[in-house]
């Protein structure tokens, strides 16, 4: 294919946003199939076996990489909605405070369940 | 003046009646995978949460936790959201495959958003099977 020959302006955040939403995207299904696989695995899993599954502190650390990646796309999902929906500016910026205050506030959360009562 | 051959400036913004429109099919798994994520966003991650937490707290709390999603109330949110993220993984993996330029044409895409659709809603149902 030709590249045509432009200039391209601007400060690319689109492509940024565009890239990590595939990323967190790939870690994000990788994930569900690793947790899938233990399912069905084990044969479903009772409380002993969580328990167990959480133990592993390699588990723990795919769950840490698999919320960031939550968090992360739901980051630049959120904000592509309130960009479309939300036309008045103080209105929007407010949903979009509210929404990253949220998700710092679920990632502190994840660390506390995965490491808070070890 | 040519300016004055050109057609009169139509009005804009052009607002559009999106109740008059008649969504092509891709178009309407596009709309379901933007409503799945914010379904996800609002319900399904502090639930996740709640849930892990929950499971992982303590046999007692293990068991409660249990009895809670196994009210019909909260089965039926554990489907809604079953649903939203097969819906919003079927048509991302569709996204990451036009990504890689597989499936661009119009007949395959449309083929694809309706293996998404279909699918989501298949394997929600076997998952309602096992709720229920």
């Amino acid at each position: 294919m030709v590249m045509p020959n432009r200039i391209v302006v601007g400060a690319h955040y689109g492509w940024r946003d565009w890239l990590v939403q595939r990323i967190t995207a790939v870690v994000m299904a990788l994930y569900t199939l690793l947790v899938l696989g233990l399912l069905l695995w084990h044969g479903g899993l009772d409380y002993a076996g969580w328990k167990a599954t959480f133990g592993n502190e390699l588990f723990r650390l795919a769950t840490f990489v698999f919320m960031v990646s939550v968090l992360w796309h739901a980051w630049v999902g959120v904000r592509n909605i309130a960009m479309d929906y939300v036309k008045p500016v103080a209105v929007r910026l407010t949903v979009q405070v509210a929404v990253i205050v949220l998700l710092v506030g679920y990632a502190g959360w994840t660390i506390q369940v995965l490491w808070g009562g070890a | 003046m040519a300016a004055l051959d050109r057609p009169a400036a139509k009005p804009r913004p052009v607002y559009l009646n999106l109740l008059a429109i008649r969504l092509p099919l891709p178009g309407f798994v596009s709309i379901l995978h933007r409503a799945s994520g914010a379904l996800l966003f609002l319900i399904g991650i502090p639930l996740l949460l709640w849930a892990v937490q929950r499971a992982l707290a303590s046999p007692e709390s293990w068991a409660q936790m249990r009895v809670v999603v196994a009210y019909p109330l909260g089965k039926l949110v554990v489907l809604a959201l079953a649903w939203a993220y097969l819906h919003h993984f079927l048509a991302g993996i569709r996204h990451l495959l036009m990504d890689l330029h597989i499936g661009m044409e119009l007949p395959s895409a449309r083929r694809s958003a309706a293996v998404v659709f279909v699918l989501a809603l298949v394997l929600t149902l076997a998952v309602a099977v096992k709720l229920w």
